[in-house]
């Protein structure tokens, strides 16, 4: 890529100098090293197999600038409502830095820590050097380049072995700016034996920004993840977010993701799976009119007995485009491996498309591997159905529609969150009443 | 009630309803028997307004309204319900929101509030109860996974709640077990009224020994070839219907 072309790069040496970690050695190398490959490679291109269904074009077209200090946040408790849990400890990070003021963490047990990224940088540097980059990588792709170069802050959590929290811990991603990119970077450690449940928000203003999300998440032995990210952004918005998981021996993740806003959304899941762990892996994709909605998801059997479980749903309406790429990786030594994907598209709209390909790739011999895909319309002979039980036809088509995607709202085990999507769902294709 | 007269319907430029003559008044019965294939499911759906037929000639009239110029709901609320012969399976819909879908739907079409929550689930548990069902299918996806039997129970569950004017049952009773088949003919006869009419298609005499027909019509070829009272079921289920077929129709 030509630096004098890219924006990007020319703003970044001012940028630099207030990027959190500066005195950190190590970081500056992986921000270096993701600054060259940027520098070369720019935001992933449509040559790239794993992005030839989402072309970036549009994007480049643009130049969103970060917000280099935290402004005085222009919202407030009220307009976080619909978002924020009641219930829940909560994290929010304003266009790309951490507010505590907006924050709520009493009651959270005092051995789990929780800080912004740029004070974790600060106080707990050595600690964060542990983990920060071992889950993913600038070679990934571009924007985790940009993200690892960018990143303004995030949130750093840290469980400790044999914890259990009984609510969730929310992190809200809320972009207020037009024209802003938020890099934000999260790093979330579950130790052995720990529990807990972890839900990512993505909000912002009605007007156009970039939203580049990373967290790495590591569950230690024999602990439970359940994460859920519910991606809300503005019509207008571009966004990535890319959530990357390293299970130790026995580990459970089990992970919802809620792909409903954003013009240009795109979301990457990758987990590598230890010895007896199992991943969960639920998807619910919604898109109208222009909406191009991307998920990716990787799941890589390294070790034996581990099983993964994959369902995406996909509702496209107008002239969306969804894409679902999802791919198994069972490696040579991964015997007994369990693993079955499922991607289901329904259609509502002749201009409507999906791109689905899921992938397995199998080097071992004694493994349980399936995989499944569908694409289809509403079933006439159900809207019939439903009309000869006196319910008119967009209503029955609406119940219909409701009802294929509310499978995956079903599976939530949090019943605030439930209400909370179903109002989301409800929203997105209305006049169905409950 | 219904007035059907000279009812030609085409599939994909087949004609499958060859000129159909039918009166039925409220308080009646008529049976309508015939070989597979004949068309009776075709008249069931022309009736209750499925698409992907074509109505070439003829009339029905319901009630003084022209029948097959309304969408299927606007016919449902009118009073007019189709038990299917192949219920649909609704994932996702349960039975209990599409009851109370349907009956909401029904009120609000003649001027009625909506049904208050705590009266429609004591309406719903006495019917469910009257039909031997379990509770649970009221929580279950609309007939998802439900056996045949169980499928034709909860045909004439939402029946029992919506309380429509014309019931058309289509082979309600094929696949029901003789203890099943009284419970929904039980179901059936407490819904019988001066002001109710029934058409039950079916292709056994053993169903109207339970549920007694004014009449019995024979469907063959897309017409109705012999009408007669219940005696006729007798015969036909003694002779088959090749007598009847091959013109050899005793006056
Ligand atoms: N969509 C369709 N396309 C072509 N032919 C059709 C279609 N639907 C029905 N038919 C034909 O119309 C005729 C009548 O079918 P119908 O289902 O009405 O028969 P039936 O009397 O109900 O039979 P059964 O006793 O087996 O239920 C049959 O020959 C059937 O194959
Ligand atoms: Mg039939």
């Amino acid at each position: 890529m030509n630096t004098a072309l890219n924006p990007y790069m020319a703003a970044y040496p001012a940028l630099a100098a207030v990027l959190p970690g500066q005195a950190l050695a190590w970081l500056q190398d992986i921000r270096a090293d993701a600054l060259a490959r940027f520098s070369s490679h720019g935001f992933p291109s449509a040559r790239e197999e794993d992005w030839r269904y989402t072309n970036l074009a549009a994007l480049a077209k643009q130049t969103f600038a970060p917000v280099v200090a935290a402004a005085e946040p222009i919202i407030d408790a009220e307009w976080l409502k619909p978002y924020q849990l009641a219930d829940a400890w909560s994290l929010v990070l304003v266009d790309g830095h951490f507010c505590a003021a907006l924050s709520r963490t009493d009651g959270l047990p005092e051995s789990v820590q929780v800080l912004g990224m740029a004070d974790a940088l600060q106080t707990y540097g050595g600690q964060v050097a542990a983990y920060f980059g071992k889950a993913v990588d600038s070679a990934e792709h571009g924007f985790i380049a940009f993200n690892n170069a960018w990143f303004t802050d995030g949130v750093f959590v840290d469980i400790p072995a044999q914890l259990v929290l009984d609510k969730p811990i929310q992190c809200l991603h809320i972009v207020t700016q037009a024209g802003a990119v938020a890099a934000t970077r999260n790093l979330l450690v579950l130790g052995a034996n720990a529990s807990a449940q972890w839900l990512e928000t993505f909000v912002g203003a009605e007007v156009a920004y970039l939203s580049a999300a990373v967290t790495e998440a590591f569950v230690g032995q024999n602990a439970s993840l359940t994460a859920y990210k519910v991606q809300c952004e503005s019509a207008q918005a571009y966004h990535f977010g890319g959530l990357y998981v390293q299970q130790a021996r026995d580990a459970r993740f089990n992970q919802h993701n809620f792909a409903f806003g954003g013009l240009l959304a795109r979301s990457d899941i990758r987990t590598d799976l230890g010895q007896g762990s199992e991943c969960e892996l639920n998807g619910l994709y919604l898109g109208v009119k222009r909406q191009h909605i991307d998920n990716h998801t990787r799941i890589n059997h390294t070790q034996p007995h581990a099983s993964s479980r994959q369902l995406y749903k996909g509702v496209l309406d107008g002239r969306a485009r969804g894409v679902f790429q999802g791919r198994v990786v069972v490696a040579e030594q991964a015997q007994k491996t369990d693993s079955d994907m499922n991607n289901r598209n329904l259609l509502l709209s002749p201009d409507a498309e999906v791109d689905t390909k899921p992938q397995l790739e199998i080097y071992a011999d004694d493994v349980k591997c399936g995989h499944g895909v569908t694409i289809g319309q509403l079933d006439e002979k159900s809207v019939f159905y439903l009309q000869s039980r006196c319910i008119d036809e967009e209503t029955a088509r609406n119940m219909l529609t409701f009802a294929f995607a509310n499978e995956m709202v079903d599976k939530v085990a949090n019943e605030e969150l439930k209400i909370q999507l179903q109002g989301l769902l409800l929203k997105k294709f209305s006049s169905v009443i409950l | 009630m219904l007035s059907i007269k000279d009812l030609t319907v085409n599939v994909n430029d087949k004609k499958i309803l060859k000129g159909i003559n039918l009166e039925i008044k409220a308080g009646e019965i008529h049976a309508i028997m015939g070989p597979n294939g004949s068309g009776k499911s075709t008249l069931s759906h022309i009736l209750s307004g499925k698409s992907g037929y074509e109505v070439t000639g003829g009339s029905a009239t319901y009630q003084g309204k022209d029948l097959l110029a309304m969408p299927p709901e606007i016919r449902a609320r009118e009073g007019v319900f189709l038990a299917f012969q192949y219920p649909v399976e609704i994932p996702g819909v349960s039975n209990v929101y599409l009851l109370k879908a349907a009956l909401n739907a029904v009120r609000k079409y003649n001027g009625q509030d909506e049904v208050d929550a705590m009266d429609f689930l004591t309406l719903v548990k006495g019917k469910i109860k009257a039909l031997e069902m379990d509770e649970k299918f009221l929580y279950r996806a609309v007939n998802e996974g439900f056996s045949g039997g169980e499928k034709k129970r909860n045909e004439i569950l939402q029946m029992a709640i919506l309380e429509p004017k014309l019931c058309i049952l289509d082979e309600t009773d094929s696949g029901l077990d003789i203890d099943a088949l009284k419970v929904v003919a039980d179901g059936v006869n407490s819904l019988r009224s001066p002001d109710r009419a029934f058409i039950m298609v079916t292709h056994y005499q053993r169903l109207l020994d339970y549920i007694k027909p004014d009449f019995v019509h024979v469907l063959a070829h897309g017409q109705i070839i012999k009408s007669g009272g219940p005696e006729l079921a007798l015969e036909l289920e003694e002779k088959g219907y090749g007598w009847l077929e091959d013109g050899q129709v005793a006056a």
